[in-house]
């Protein structure tokens, strides 16, 4: 009897430990979920752990930009609170964080979630409930184009097509017959600029004569690079992460290869083509061509700048000790900007759809870390907030931008 | 053909990465009879206090051989602290334990460094070098001729050395060793040293090549251990030959097969494992065991 | 003696209960969340049995979730396959892919297993993308909606639905397994994993078994694949990386190879270890999971299960030896 009633309790205890542990609790509602008189709570997703744990940085420069905005009294008196998990760019660990988000910590919209996999794998459920899912930091065409089917969602940086459709139009018309071989990553991200590039090469589409794609695990992509090479091309296309972009300009110069060579944006920072020429020669760089859109802080020609002085400013007071020439702080610090000019616009008593109302109204011409010129625009047609891009060429030690700001889809 | 040379020669160059990787893990088993799945992230960690050294001024031919002596002392210290618990047990145990020691040395290394990619000095020259129209790098000769002489040392050691006689006994024999007066405990400790200053060593070669951040060991990794197995997972002459033809083969394979393409290399790595493990487990150079009832 | 058995089965019933009445009081996504346990705990069970039972280990478990889940996903959105049909086919699948991994699994010991499933799983997501016609390739398949069968229907979420079906699913392979093992198949493989000479030459074969454990353990990894990809409701190829396999074998030793409440307590480990690990340091989440790893390894080898068992039975040990004495 005894013995018995001892193990039932023990067993028991546990559970009500265990059941404490899931945590239940219901909290108080607010009338709108996640805005209280005083607070904000914006829900995020980005990879602190895991091999994409680099990108991280941008969740780190947007949690920075809302620190230094709360201090200057919040938007609307309310200070922004943002959640940010670790979803170690697993889509079933991202679905569960954002039900958790959703349904536990009651936030108003989510926020700059990182990463194709996991976004789309959350889109439905978000889309379902009614939850805005803003600003997604991925440059994948879907999150603008398939808004009919989701419209809770939206992206916000240039996306891969039209960044590659910006280096079609350049290249037919500096050289109408060129002869191009591509080196891609092998996932959506590449395969998202190979669609872009045939779409804006149109009738010519068959000018591209190889291609060679790489996995991230790949030890080096000297092997692709030569096939490329021996296609007879006279132009390359690297669509690809810093890491590979720098071996491949790399194994370029060494297997003396003077292609003209288009660089996708991210990998196009200061730093990293001049890790390129420290390691491969100026030749492995001079001539690159790349488009921009926002502020690089490795370039000195921003110093002076309003804009990158603020960004300086953030970085040394909330993010003491990171390395500012790290461009995804600085994405981090540009998308949040736009979170808060969202905000502002969507009222004093913001609900999710005033917030989604107002995301897809955007005109907001004075982000400070973004290229002057660019606009932050939407409607409810153009769901891609931004696509005017700056092209610009690399000497071997810095870059210059030439031409206007050219919008990718022509919109 | 130039192309098909090209290939081969940039082939030898990824092989001569496997192939460095491959001569720790190799070390490891012999000495323990356990693979260390941390083996490739100690070398990445090794190779970032490097960097570390690099970028506070200290000079390279000062920072590689401390770089390399603290990777040995590290490695004695990790055996005997953390390993020697576990040795008697399964070896499940040592594989979690290990696989611990990986994602603790990831995650430690991202955390102190970040993970932007960064480039790595090296000790030779940039500048590239030509056979006919085929262009190679003086890092990739440099990677092949600092193996080549690791392995011709590490050969010497367990061949001509006591110490190195002992290592060999204390692995295969351990209680008729001890009987003899070998210090087993230490033998092990010294063979994780060995290892690991070979990984470090290994590091520093490969790592201006593949650029430094936290993660560039992981895909090396399943390489290396393809390259061991082929070779002979005892033979660290194995492990040599066995990374250089299997850089070659894959590059090869990629370039020239169609199917496989740059896809499936890594599918391609595990059927190697996979068919010289069922039809020749002892590799192209190890003995074959026999088990004896 | 009839005490004992009682108290045994007190503590499966009590779980058991608890588990049925908690979507009552907790938030759906918790018990989203519970799912995942299941899943991940029908999965570890079938790694444990491999692994505790029959003494090979695989660290590639993960290739076989991945085969659970792209079944389900194709079959369903290529086919219309619905998921009570789609479920039980994963679940074969994962069978016949491991019934080949054993024949091959034969040739190999001890630690070159290891290698080779290693090998497997660090190349599942290429392998995925390659064949993109048929998986999609990078980006995924999306999954319909799990829709809740006519009689539950408005008294169930669709969650609670899948956690349920989970649960029954997990609790009857939980008392299959049981069965088995303490029947002549546990026997034999306990033999074989122990002494396979002495066991050979006891006239158990060594091939069937050793086959039939892999199949066995593939066949719950497919279904607790499966299982995780209509709950997530979508694949893709990054899905099954090699860190999911690693996490399986973690969460398999954590709790306890061979035992049954120790698969209960690793499908516990790998969801809510990662959770855990983020709120001791959300900076380097790593670093306390390998550490925790580590520590975990050299104090309490034998897992947390093993470390409740023992830690009852030495309480019963005293609790015997004082009633003897009184």
């Amino acid at each position: 009897m005894h013995v018995r009633n001892r193990s039932l309790a023990a067993t028991l205890a546990a559970c009500f430990a265990l059941s404490i542990g899931i945590g239940i609790h219901a909290p108080a509602l607010a009338d709108e979920p996640g805005v209280s008189a005083t607070e904000i709570l914006l829900g995020g997703l980005h990879p602190y752990s895991g091999p994409a744990s680099a990108y991280a940085a941008i969740g780190k420069g947007a949690l920075a930009y809302f620190s230094y905005v709360n201090d200057k009294g919040g938007v609307h008196g309310r200070k922004i609170t943002y959640k940010d998990l670790d979803d170690a760019y697993s889509p079933p660990q991202a679905i569960q964080l954002t039900k958790q988000l959703v349904e536990q910590d009651h936030v108003f919209a989510m926020f700059d979630t990182l990463g194709t996999p996991s976004c789309s794998a959350i889109r439905p459920y978000l889309n379902d409930n009614g939850v805005p899912q803003l600003f997604v930091a991925t440059g994948a065409s879907t999150w603008g184009s398939d808004s009919a089917k989701y419209p809770w969602t939206i992206g916000w940086q240039p996306d891969y097509q039209s960044e590659a459709i910006v280096y079609a139009h350049y290249l037919l018309k500096e050289d109408s017959n060129p002869k191009i071989a591509v080196l891609y990553q092998n996932d959506d991200y590449g395969d998202d600029y190979m669609a872009g590039l045939k779409f804006g090469l149109g009738a010519k589409a068959s000018a591209i004569i190889k291609t060679a794609a790489y996995e991230v695990t790949d030890p080096s992509v000297s092997s692709q690079i030569a096939a490329l090479k021996s296609s007879g091309a006279d132009t390359l296309f690297i669509f690809a992460t810093p890491k590979f972009s720098i071996q491949a300009l790399v194994a370029a110069a060494q297997q003396s290869w003077h292609a003209r060579i288009f660089l996708n944006s991210v990998s196009a920072s200061q730093t990293i083509l001049g890790a390129a020429t420290k390691a491969g020669g100026v030749d492995a760089t001079k001539g690159v061509i790349s488009t921009q859109y926002l502020k690089d802080p490795s370039e000195p020609k921003w110093d002076g700048d309003s804009g990158m002085k603020l960004y300086r400013e953030i970085m040394a007071k909330y993010l003491p000790g990171a390395d500012t020439n790290n461009g995804f702080f600085t994405y981090g610090m540009a998308v949040a900007y736009t979170m808060v000019d969202t905000l502002e616009h969507a009222g004093k008593n913001p609900t999710r759809k005033t917030l989604m109302d107002a995301a897809i109204h955007l005109s907001e011409r004075d982000n400070p870390f973004v290229l002057p010129g660019i606009i932050v625009h939407t409607t409810p047609k153009d769901r891609f907030p931004i696509d005017q891009q700056q092209l610009a060429r690399y000497d071997g030690a810095r870059f210059s931008s030439f031409g206007s700001l050219i919008s990718g889809r022509g919109r | 053909m130039h192309d098909l040379a090209q290939q081969i020669v940039s082939g030898l160059a990824t092989g001569s990465i496997f192939a460095s990787m491959a001569l720790a893990l190799v070390l490891i088993y012999r000495s323990m009879g356990v693979m260390n799945f941390a083996q490739g992230e100690m070398a990445m960690f090794t190779t970032y206090l490097a960097w570390q050294f690099v970028e506070q001024g200290m000079p390279l031919w000062v920072a590689f051989p401390l770089t390399i002596a603290i990777a040995f002392a590290g490695a004695v210290a990790i055996e005997r602290i953390i390993v020697r618990p576990v040795e008697g047990g399964s070896p499940l145990t040592v594989v979690i334990l290990t696989l611990g020691l990986l994602i603790t040395f990831n995650g430690l290394a991202g955390w102190i460094w970040g993970y932007t990619v960064r480039t790595f000095p090296s000790p030779f020259p940039t500048t590239p070098l030509h056979i006919g129209s085929v262009a190679f790098s003086s890092q990739d000769l440099g990677i092949i001729a600092v193996s080549l002489a690791s392995l011709g040392a590490i050969s010497l050691f367990f061949q001509k050395t006591k110490v190195g006689l002992a290592m060999r006994a204390a692995a295969l024999y351990p209680e008729s060793s001890r009987a003899l007066g070998v210090r087993v405990g230490w033998m092990l400790a010294l063979g994780w040293g060995l290892a690991a200053a070979v990984g470090a060593l290994s590091g520093l070669m490969i790592a201006p090549v593949e650029l430094l951040d936290p993660n560039m060991m992981q895909g090396i990794l399943v390489y290396a251990f393809a390259s061991a197995v082929l070779g002979g997972i005892e033979s660290p002459v194995g492990a040599v030959v066995g990374g250089l033809s299997l850089g070659v083969v894959l590059n090869l394979l990629g370039a020239y097969v169609p199917f496989i393409g740059n896809e499936l290399q890594l599918t391609t790595a595990f059927a190697i494992i996979v068919v010289i493990l069922l039809f020749r487990p002892a590799g192209l150079f190890g003995r074959r065991s026999m088990q004896r009832v | 003696m009839k005490g004992e058995g009682l108290r045994k089965y007190a503590g499966v019933v009590l779980i058991a209960l608890i588990l049925a009445l908690l979507p009552r009081f907790v938030p759906s996504y918790a018990a989203f969340e519970l799912t995942f346990v299941g899943a991940y705990a029908i999965g570890i069970l079938g790694l444990s049995i491999l692994t505790g039972a029959s003494g090979q280990i695989s660290l590639g478990h993960g290739a076989l979730f991945a085969i659970g889940g792209y079944t389900v996903a194709i079959l369903g959105q290529k086919l219309g396959v619905p998921y009570w049909v789609s479920l039980p086919l994963a679940t074969i699948a994962g069978g016949i892919v491991g019934l080949g991994l054993g024949l091959v699994a034969l040739r190999l010991e001890g630690i070159y297993l290891a290698l080779a499933t290693f090998a497997l799983a660090v190349a599942t997501p290429s392998t995925l993308k390659h064949f993109r016609s048929l998986t999609g390739g990078s980006q995924g398949i999306v999954l319909a909606p799990l829709a809740v069968p006519g009689p539950f229907h408005g008294l169930l979420t669709s969650e609670q639905w899948l956690y349920y079906v989970t649960w029954v699913l997990a609790g009857a392979l939980f008392f299959a397994t049981s069965v088995a093992l303490s029947g002549r198949l546990g026997r034999s493989l306990r033999a074989l994993r122990d002494n396979e000479v002495a066991a050979v030459s006891f006239g158990i074969n060594p091939q069937r078994y050793k086959t039939l454990a892999f199949a066995w353990s593939a066949a719950y990894a497919g279904l607790a694949g499966a299982i995780v990809a209509i709950a997530t409701a979508f694949v893709s190829p990054d899905t099954y990386s090699v860190a999911l396999s690693l996490s399986l074998v973690t969460g398999a030793v954590l709790g306890g190879l061979g035992t049954l409440w120790g698969a209960l307590l690793g499908g516990v480990i790998v969801e809510f270890l990662p959770l855990l690990v983020q709120k001791v340091n959300p900076a380097a989440p790593s670093v306390v999971y390998g550490v925790a790893l580590i520590l975990f390894m050299i104090f309490l080898p034998g897992g947390i299960g093993r470390a409740i068992q023992s830690g009852l039975n030495s309480l019963r040990l005293r609790r015997e030896t004082n009633h003897a004495r009184t």
